[in-house]
């Protein structure tokens, strides 16, 4: 039995936990750390009646999961603090705006850095608020410095000195040089506080860049977390709201991002079960491709494919930017090896 | 992978996947004493692992890879494939395991009751946990000391003892040639030689010990004792466990309650019989 799809079937719950044996949890425990999802796991099979070794990894991983939430909503508090004063306001996005919202998906994420969203015209601003609070500019060299402020959609990285982590200042969700170009003042303008107290993204817009995220920006690392997230988020969105896909179909394409999250939608269904709407629950050949990439690991969480996962990141690139400028970029890049 | 194998140490089950044959047999032959439970699916993954497939054969070295990995760590030659192996397993162990508050220290019991030192590599801790292991103590480890947030007691992490340098001769005089490994010679570390624990400690893995002495040793100068206070003993423990951070507030409150239950002093000594001895007198006092 192929681990990851054993793992992908247990988060959809088409298997049954008890029909797997020891080498079988082997596999699916080490491709779920390799997709950083064994707290995922851990939380989706809170109930299930597991092997006893398997049960009490996993209620280390829920509880380590938790910590690490709580000190990734910490860090969002912060940013606030430093922010507020300013008057510079922020949105959350990612992992810890589902944590402040409290989501299913934000059971057992894992957060990395503190990723926010501010108006463009505020973004030098928000920068200085967050040096003289704490945070300095992760050591990097003065190419990649000036490419992010020319070009991408963050600033170049930054990090807390007393703290250690990562904040992500973005002004919007896809670089400034990519093909499309989301409406940046539309995210902010519509997003909704959260019961945390913290603006996150209206629904649709969460998913709209959820999928972008995945899909148009990334090359799949990470790929089955992000299909996690955008699976769970809509199927609780359209129980909350049964117009809810009719409204994501809309402010996908106000953003130019239907593609990507039809795309995303039709992922979700073959890996994860999702049930879509007619319009939405559609084929495309072309997704095999997407489904062979994300589901490429061994049952030792290697990834298998690698010339795939090589023409997947040369895509991100040709989507990121013009053909001439990701010469340009290459060339840089390759020099400086 | 082509060669794999499963070792239990203390409370973690790894399974090491290898792309030759040798570090595995090496792995078998260390552990070869330990428990094997093969109805348990491991909690960890090591990788040993050729970076192009004609680096099995022409020049052959070990990158080490896993469920955490560190980017950029530099490849073993294959000859150092134990070493390796013994990186890898320490790797996942320092960055995945949460179930208990982990100390980079060695430690050792007795009565129940645990010895714990820690100290910088080439402090000296190592050494004196396997030198006081060959004596009246069980060795519970060279490398971590698992503290239960929970209930505080220390359990064991008895991985095979890595010998470093000059104190390999002076273990090799001690014990069974049968129960060391091969000579690791100049390695980024140093000479290393592996010496198995005695069979008695391995089979007494998983109960715990209550803290009852925490010593930072420095190897080297005159014989000095150094009461310890409670804040310093605390700083340089959370400088000293890698999953401090990760466990928040319990680990916080564990480490709260073994600087203030235990006490604490930091040692020099010249040679091991002095180290050896300073280690009697304090827990004498310390057990009183």
């Amino acid at each position: 039995m192929s681990a990851v799809r054993a793992f992908v079937d247990l988060l959809a719950a088409r298997r049954d936990p008890g029909a797997l044996v020891p080498r079988d949890w082997e596999g699916v425990i080490g491709v779920a750390r390799s997709e950083a999802m064994l707290a995922t796991l851990a939380n989706r099979l809170a109930d299930a009646d597991l092997p006893p070794a398997v049960a009490a990894l996993f209620a280390d991983q829920r509880a380590a999961a938790q910590v690490a939430q709580r000190q990734a909503l910490w860090e969002a508090e912060m940013a606030r603090r430093a922010l507020a004063p300013a008057g510079i306001e922020f949105v959350l996005l990612k992992g810890a705006a589902y944590a402040a919202a409290g989501m299913a998906c934000a059971a057992g994420r894992q957060i990395g850095d503190l990723d926010i969203l501010v108006l463009a015209s505020d973004i030098r601003r928000a920068e200085n608020a967050l040096l003289n609070a704490g945070w300095e500019w992760v050591k990097s060299d003065p190419y990649d410095d000036h490419y992010y402020r020319a070009h991408m959609h963050e600033l170049p990285p930054l990090i807390h000195k007393a703290r250690d982590r990562m904040i992500d200042v973005h002004h919007t969700i896809l670089p400034r040089t990519h093909r499309i170009t989301p409406d940046a003042l539309a995210l902010i303008s519509d997003a909704v506080t959260s019961n945390g107290g913290h603006a996150v993204l209206c629904p649709q817009d969460m998913a709209v860049h959820c999928a972008a995220h995945m899909l148009a920006d990334g090359d799949l690392q990470g790929g089955l977390r992000n299909l996690w997230d955008f699976h769970t988020m809509t199927r609780d969105f359209a129980a909350a709201d049964a117009g809810f896909w009719g409204k994501l179909d809309g402010r996908a394409a106000l953003h130019g991002l239907q593609a990507a999250v039809h795309r995303a939608a039709r992922l979700a269904r073959d890996l994860y079960g999702a049930t879509l709407p007619g319009g939405w629950d559609r084929q495309d050949p072309t997704d095999a491709w997407f489904r062979r990439r994300l589901l490429a690991r061994d049952d030792w969480g290697r990834v298998t494919k690698p010339l795939l996962e090589q023409a997947f990141y040369i895509r991100s690139h040709w989507l990121r930017m013009p053909p001439a400028m990701l010469a340009r970029h290459l060339w840089t890049k390759w020099r400086k090896r | 992978m082509r060669h794999s194998t499963r070792i239990a140490v203390g409370p973690v089950q790894f399974r090491i996947g290898s792309d030759w044959a040798g570090p595995v047999a090496a792995l078998e032959r260390l552990y070869a004493g330990y428990p094997e439970d093969d109805a348990r699916p491991a909690d960890a993954t090591v990788r040993l692992f050729a970076a192009r497939p004609w680096r099995r054969w022409l020049r052959p070295s070990v990158h080490i890879g896993g469920d955490f990995v560190v980017p950029d760590a530099l490849p073993l030659p294959l000859s150092m494939g134990l070493l390796a192996a013994e990186m890898g397993m320490n790797l996942q162990v320092a960055l995945g395991w949460r179930r208990h508050m982990l100390l980079h220290a060695s430690a050792v019991a007795k009565d129940g009751r645990a010895l714990i030192m820690s100290g910088e590599s080439g402090s000296g801790k190592s050494t004196l946990a396997a030198l006081l292991g060959e004596g009246g103590w069980r060795l519970m480890g060279d490398e971590f000391t698992l503290i239960d947030p929970a209930g505080g007691d220390a359990f064991a992490f008895p991985r095979a003892v890595s010998i470093k340098n000059e104190a390999i001769a002076e273990v090799s005089a001690r014990v069974d040639a049968a129960r060391l490994g091969p000579l690791l010679a100049g390695t980024p570390k140093g000479d290393i030689r592996h010496l198995i624990p005695r069979p008695d400690a391995i089979a007494a893995m998983h109960e715990p010990a209550r803290p009852a002495l925490l010593l930072f040793p420095r190897f080297g100068g005159e014989t000095t004792i150094e009461p310890m206070g409670e804040g310093e003993a605390f700083v340089r423990l959370t400088e000293a466990s890698t999953n401090y951070v990760a466990l928040g507030e319990a680990g916080f409150a564990a480490l709260t309650r073994l600087v203030r239950e235990t006490p604490a002093f930091g040692i020099s000594y010249p040679d091991s019989a002095a180290g050896i001895a300073l280690v009697g007198q304090l827990w004498a006092d310390a057990a009183t």
